[in-house]
Parts: structure tokens; C-alpha cells; sequence
């Protein structure tokens, strides 16, 4: 099933390295992995997306408790939460009717083209992974040339909240 | 006043209560060793090689429950404590590794005797540190040394670079660590300690099972008066020999691939589980899928991550082991009259029909000498007090069967990683602690010869290991495997071209005394123990075709053990 983790670490230099080392050596499955320092420029937070049986994502919870650097840390797919992700994608825009479609798809999917040329747009888009990868199925026969994700972000709702 | 970074170092051990480091010099660590050579709080041993120094101090850590201390060069001078931090985490041993490291401004650019050292330690060791800046070395001292020895211990590396160790800071040593990301649990949660008294009130077959956790956590006193409040049937791993001593009469020996039969039987049968500071290792449990089929499971153990990650716990409790068995005896003593005894007397007929058939019985002869009867005449002759270390394989296992640790802390191997070459620098860590006691090496011809060179710091330090050598010309294990598993094929097992161990040792200015006669036995490990102030290195040639039993051969479980040949008509007889 799949999980999104969200911790809270020291900002040391190595941090990252421990929690990807933990995952590679321990053959969990890691999905994504976003880490960014927080309002405290002594923490970072980072958000993982893994997916495993319940004894393993247990496990994981524990091994990364067990790092020296980890302060705290949630699942948050443990309780009602949002997530967001981040994708700008470039893609060929040629010709009047290209596009009008392309405006018109990001438009549908309340995102904004960021930058153009004669023959690109680049697009900005937030969402869910869902809603993100819809949009990528959604440009079906444009020609992408590239897609960044930034990988999930989460929070979770209401008064629940992961802070020292 | 201020100190320069090396000064800072040695303060640290010096306000640490270190009394011992083991170590080699080289480029990047000489500020450091300049320090050390100012002062005498700290004494220096100069192993042979540096993987040496890690077992050395992994050594003195176990005998002693101090944190052992090691001091060595970048670069190649790190990647040689690989294997003794690798070995001392998966036993989670406290140690704490000063590592010299390239000049700040070097590092990235490959320089002379650069590596990575928190990069590659960083998976074998429960955590590690490069110091930027010498106004954070107290600290970060201070640190290593908290997080080394609290919790779960283990390894922690201190990675130091040159120009540090030659900075000026104020020196002044922390007495306190608090770091809010690292807090160890030691007290139970007494909600789940009373679950756990019911289930153990209310057991019919139980069976107690202790691993180095009772060790690691000093937690003999209360095991013992637990074991004997509850009266059950009790075994532990091969790392927690000891605290249960072996002459208990509920203690039913080892368990796991080479423990005895009553153990493994009680393990599988048994309706209650109690693990207390045991990781459930694979070389313990067998077969998962076979593993206890109707055990309810109670466990305890400072590492929550160690709960429930082979097999689940019905009642977990995250705690000291020690401080634990504490809380629960509070709670246990007025209901001690719960327990089923009818139930439990029943249980023990049933062990001990296990128990008759004596699964460590070997036979003796006239022309060779059998190795369980090496590791017996030991025990009889260091009236079983000695500090027994050991290196890895079939001798191990002996001794772990034979020797019959009456204390903790007294047997010295490497159980999770196995490393071969432990033993003599380990030894050397221990007779160092404790220089009256009588210290043995239980080795073999191939494991001795991974880190012979520490006879050289045996004799710098005069040392009085006894090494006794089991010689049976092979790598005992791997052909004993070969023999099951490979149809005889015994690939590279063979130690051709061994040297004359007796010249050997002459060599290094120790002892060498080798017996290959069954007669002759008791005489020469009487004469070897005899010789207090030295170094004595039996080479006992020894049968080449014993194998350790009984034996749970891969993909088994512990009741579809295998006795030694012979046994199974006294296996018919008993259980008849």
C-alpha cells in the first residue's frame, strides 16, 4: 500500500544520505523523496512516498525513528491529509490549433503556462499525483519534451500536525 | 586557556575515564598522536594492523561494558576498521572510532590517504560524525561517546580532519548530552508489563529465550531471579551465554542451528514465548515459516525496530532489558502462585525426555583428539572463569557448547557478523581489562592466521593469552558444509601450506607448545595454563573429521534437528 512518511531531521550535512541509505540498504521501495529546510533552519523536513506491507512500512518507521538525526516523524496516509505535487512540463506548441489546445488543457486542470516561445510552452502545474498524472495522460498525442515532478509534499488536515 | 584540536581530543578521553585506546598512527593523525604522547592518563596500544585495534577494542567494550576507544589514519587506516565496526555494530557493541582525516580544505579533492570515511562507514555504524569546526569537538566528543553506550549500543565514528586537530578553541568538556532527536526508552510501559504477567501466569509450556541484550544491558541480577521465581525452561542465543549461568538447572543450554535438542524442542513446542533482549536472528529461529507454530510471543527489548521484524510480538515492550525485568518482578511476585504448576511440571517431564538424549554426547579415541574434548580439559582446568574469546567457525560453536559460561560478559565472539580473525586481537582487549584473569583464545587454523600479526602487540604489552589452536588442516565449517550440502566437493577448504604455529610463535617471543596425542592432552594445556606471565600458543591437532551437532540444517526447523550419528536410537530410546 502506498505511504506517505513525513519527517522532521536535523539540517546536518549527511542527513538525506542516512535516510537514502536506509532505504537502499534495507531494499524498501522508495517512491519519491522531497527534503527542504523548515521555518527552524535547524530542521528540514522531508517527505517520502514508499509502498510496502503493513510489517514493512512498520519496519521503516522504526529504522528511520532509529536514526540519530530523525526527531520526529508521521505516516500520514495514517490519517486525513493533502498532498501536492509540483510538475512543470515543456512541451511543442507549433501552429494556431496546438495551441489553443494546450491553453485550453491547462486551463481544464488550473494550471499556467509559464514561459513561451514560437514553438513551446512550459506549464506549471499542482496537484495530487492523481491529478498530475492525468494531465500527463491527458496531453496525449502533444509532444512532450520534458516533465519535471518535484516529488509529493503532504500535511495533515486540521489541527494534526508534525512539529516539535 | 585555549587548546589546539589534538590537546582537545586527548582532554576528551582523559575527561571520558578512558583508560585505554588502541590505535596506529600515520599523516593525518600525528597532531593527535603528538598530544597523546604528552601525557599518560590515556594509554596507547600499538596494534600490528588496524583491524586489530577495532577487535581489540571491541574486546575490551564486551568484557568490560565500557565503550572501547580506537584511533587511526585516513584512508587506508579507516577502510581496515571496516570490518571491526561492521562487527562490532551487528553485535551492538559500545565503541567510539577516531578517524584522522584529510586537511578541511583537501577534502573532495582525492588527496594522499582521503576516503570517504563517513560514506563508507556510515551503514555499519548507529552513527557518525565529521567535525568542521574545533569549537564543536568537545561536544562532538561528548556525543560519540553518549550515543556509543546508551540505547542499543554500537559503533561511532569521529571523523577528525588534520587542520582541526592543529586548530585553537577553549576546552571545556560537557557533562550532560541531551539531543532532542536521540532519546532512548529504558523504562516498560507498566500497562504492557502487567498484559505480559498474564501471559506468562497463564502458560502452560513456557520457555524463556535471552539474547545479548541481557548481556549488553547488565540485566543478570534480575534474569536470574526471574528465571528462578518463574521456574521455567530457559535457553539463550550464542551472545547471551552467561547470564543464565549454565549449571541453572532451567537452563536448558543454547539454541538456534547448533543448540541443544531440549532447547530447540521447548522453542518449537512451547505455548508461551518470553524474548528478552533477542533479535530472533536467522541462524536462531530456523525456518520462519516453522518457527513456534503456537507461541504466544512476549518480548522485550530497548530497539523498537527489533520487535516484530522477523517475527511478531504479541506483547511488545520497549525497554532496558534490566530495568524492565525489574518493573515486572515488582508486579510478578504476588502472582506467582497463578502459574499452572500441575501445567508447567508437566512441560518439564516432556523437556527433560528431550533433555535424556544428551544431543551434546561425542565419542572419544585412542589415535586423535576430538575438539569437544579440548574445549571440556579447558573448562576443567580454568575452572570454568576464564574470559573465553573466540574467532568463527566449528570451534566456536565448541566452545560455545562445551565451555559452560557460568558469568557474562566472559565469552568474547562475533555472533551477527562472524568475522574470523576476532579472537586474538579481542583476547588481547580483555586481558588488557582484566590483566590477573586468566584469557583464552579458542581458535582454529584458518581464523588464527586473519589476524596473527597482534602477537607482535601481545608481546609489546605482555599479554598472557592462551591461544589454543583447534588444527584440524581445514576450514572446519565450510568443509563440514561441503561434506552435507556439496557432496563431499571441498572446495577451497583445505589450509594447505599451514606454517609451524610452534616456530611461529617462537618467532614472535611467546610460547608454542603443539600436542597431537590423545594422552598427551591434558598435560600440555596444564603446563600452558601453568605459565601465567606468558603467552602460550597450543597448536592442538585435532581430529579432521568432526562436525558440530546437533544441527539444523537450512530451511528446517528447531524439531527437525539433526543429531550427531548414533544419537537418534537414544532419541528412540528416550522419547519412546
Amino acid at each position: 500500500m502506498r505511504r506517505i512518511i513525513s519527517v522532521l531531521l536535523e539540517n546536518e550535512a549527511g542527513a538525506l544520505s542516512r535516510v537514502a541509505g536506509l532505504f537502499s540498504a534495507r531494499g524498501y521501495n522508495i517512491q519519491s523523496l522531497t527534503v527542504a529546510p523548515t521555518e527552524d533552519p535547524s530542521l528540514s523536513r522531508m517527505t517520502i512516498v514508499t509502498s510496502g506491507t503493513d510489517n514493512i512500512i512498520e519496519q521503516i518507521t522504526k529504522q528511520l525513528n532509529k536514526l540519530v538525526d530523525v526527531v520526529k516523524l508521521i505516516d500520514l496516509t495514517e490519517g486525513q491529509h493533502i498532498e501536492r505535487e509540483l510538475m512543470l512540463v515543456k512541451v511543442t506548441a507549433t501552429g494556431g490549433a496546438q495551441r489553443e489546445e494546450v491553453k485550453r488543457l491547462i486551463d481544464i486542470f488550473r494550471g499556467r503556462i509559464i514561459d513561451v516561445t514560437d514553438s513551446t510552452y512550459t506549464l506549471e502545474l499542482t496537484g495530487n499525483g492523481d491529478k498530475v498524472d492525468a494531465f500527463i495522460e491527458a496531453l496525449g498525442q502533444m509532444e512532450i519534451i520534458e516533465v519535471v515532478r518535484s516529488g509529493v509534499s503532504g500535511i495533515g488536515r486540521g489541527k494534526r500536525a508534525l512539529s516539535v | 586557556m585555549q587548546l589546539t584540536g589534538a590537546d582537545i581530543v586527548v582532554r576528551c578521553l582523559q575527561d571520558e575515564g578512558i583508560d585505554f585506546i588502541f590505535g596506529y598512527p600515520g599523516g593525518a593523525a600525528l597532531h593527535i598522536y603528538d598530544a597523546l604522547y604528552k601525557q599518560d592518563k590515556v594509554k596507547h596500544i600499538l596494534v600490528r594492523h588496524e583491524q586489530g585495534a577495532t577487535h581489540a577494542a571491541d574486546g575490551y567494550a564486551r568484557a568490560t561494558g565500557k565503550p572501547g576507544v580506537v584511533l587511526v589514519t585516513s584512508g587506508p587506516g579507516v577502510t581496515n576498521t571496516v570490518t571491526g565496526i561492521a562487527t562490532a555494530y551487528m553485535d551492538s557493541v559500545p565503541m567510539v572510532v577516531l578517524t584522522a582525516q584529510v586537511p578541511s580544505h583537501l577534502i573532495g579533492d582525492d588527496a594522499f590517504q582521503e576516503v570517504d570515511t563517513v560514506g563508507i562507514t556510515r551503514p555499519c555504524v548507529k552513527h557518525n560524525f565529521l567535525v568542521s569546526d574545533v569549537t564543536k569537538l568537545a561536544e562532538t566528543m561528548k556525543k560519540a561517546f553518549y550515543i556509543a553506550a546508551s540505547g542499543r549500543p554500537g559503533p561511532v565514528v569521529v571523523d577528525i580532519p588534520k587542520d582541526i586537530t592543529a586548530n585553537l578553541a577553549e576546552y571545556s568538556y560537557p557533562e550532560i548530552v541531551d539531543m532532542r532527536s536521540y532519546q532512548p526508552r529504558t523504562r516498560g510501559h507498566s500497562k504492557q508489563i502487567a498484559r505480559g504477567i498474564d501471559l506468562l501466569v497463564n502458560a502452560k509450556k513456557p520457555i524463556i529465550y535471552t539474547g545479548g541484550g541481557v548481556v549488553l544491558g547488565d540485566a543478570e541480577g534480575p534474569l536470574r531471579k526471574l528465571v528462578n521465581m518463574l521456574g521455567f525452561p530457559s535457553t539463550s542465543t550464542l551472545m547471551g551465554l552467561g547470564a543464565i549461568p549454565a549449571s541453572n538447572p532451567y537452563f536448558l543450554g543454547m539454541l538456534g542451528m547448533h543448540g541443544t535438542y531440549e532447547a530447540n524442542m521447548a522453542m518449537h513446542d512451547c505455548d508461551v514465548m518470553f524474548a528478552i533482549g533477542a533479535r530472533f536472528d536467522d541462524r536462531v529461529t530456523g525456518e520462519l515459516s516453522k518457527f513456534s507454530p503456537n507461541a504466544r510471543i512476549l518480548q522485550i527489548d530497548i530497539d523498537p525496530s527489533s520487535i516484530g521484524k522477523n517475527v511478531s510480538a504479541e506483547v511488545p515492550i520497549v525497554g532496558d532489558c534490566g530495568v524492565v525485568i525489574e518493573q515486572m518482578l515488582e508486579q510478578l511476585e504476588p502472582r506467582v502462585k497463578e502459574i499452572d504448576r500441575a501445567a508447567v511440571d508437566k512441560w518439564w517431564e516432556q523437556v527433560n525426555k528431550w533433555k535424556a538424549i544428551d544431543s551434546l554426547a561425542y565419542k572419544t579415541n585412542k589415535d586423535t583428539i576430538v575438539p569437544q574434548l579440548v574445549v571440556e580439559q579447558v573448562h576443567r582446568i580454568t575452572e570454568g572463569k576464564a574470559y573465553v574469546a573466540s574467532d568463527v567457525g566449528q570451534h566456536q560453536m565448541w566452545a560455545a557448547q562445551y565451555y559452560g559460561f557460568e558469568e557474562p560478559r566472559r565469552w568474547i565472539n562475533s555472533g551477527g557478523l562472524g568475522t574470523m580473525g576476532f579472537g586474538l586481537p579481542a583476547a588481547l582487549g580483555v586481558q588488557l581489562a582484566f590483566p590477573d584473569e586468566t584469557v583464552v583464545c579458542i581458535t582454529g587454523d584458518a581464523s588464527i592466521q586473519m589476524c596473527i600479526q597482534e602477537l607482535s602487540t601481545c608481546l609489546q604489552y605482555g599479554l598472557p593469552v592462551k591461544v589454543i589452536n583447534l588444527n584440524n588442516q581445514y576450514m572446519g565449517m565450510v568443509r563440514q558444509w561441503q561434506e552435507f550440502f556439496y557432496d563431499r566437493r571441498y572446495s577451497h577448504s583445505y589450509m594447505d601450506a599451514l606454517p609451524d604455529f610452534v616456530k611461529l610463535t617462537e618467532s614472535y617471543g611467546h610460547v608454542g607448545m603443539r600436542v597431537d596425542k590423545p594422552e598427551e592432552l591434558e598435560a600440555t594445556l596444564e603446563q600452558a595454563f601453568a605459565m601465567k606471565d606468558r603467552l602460550v600458543f597450543v597448536d592442538v591437532i585435532t581430529d579432521q573429521t568432526v562436525n558440530v551437532y546437533p544441527m539444523i540444517a537450512g530451511g528446517k526447523g528447531h524439531h527437525e534437528m539433526e543429531l550427531a550419528p548414533g544419537q537418534a536410537e537414544v532419541q528412540e530410546r528416550e522419547l519412546a
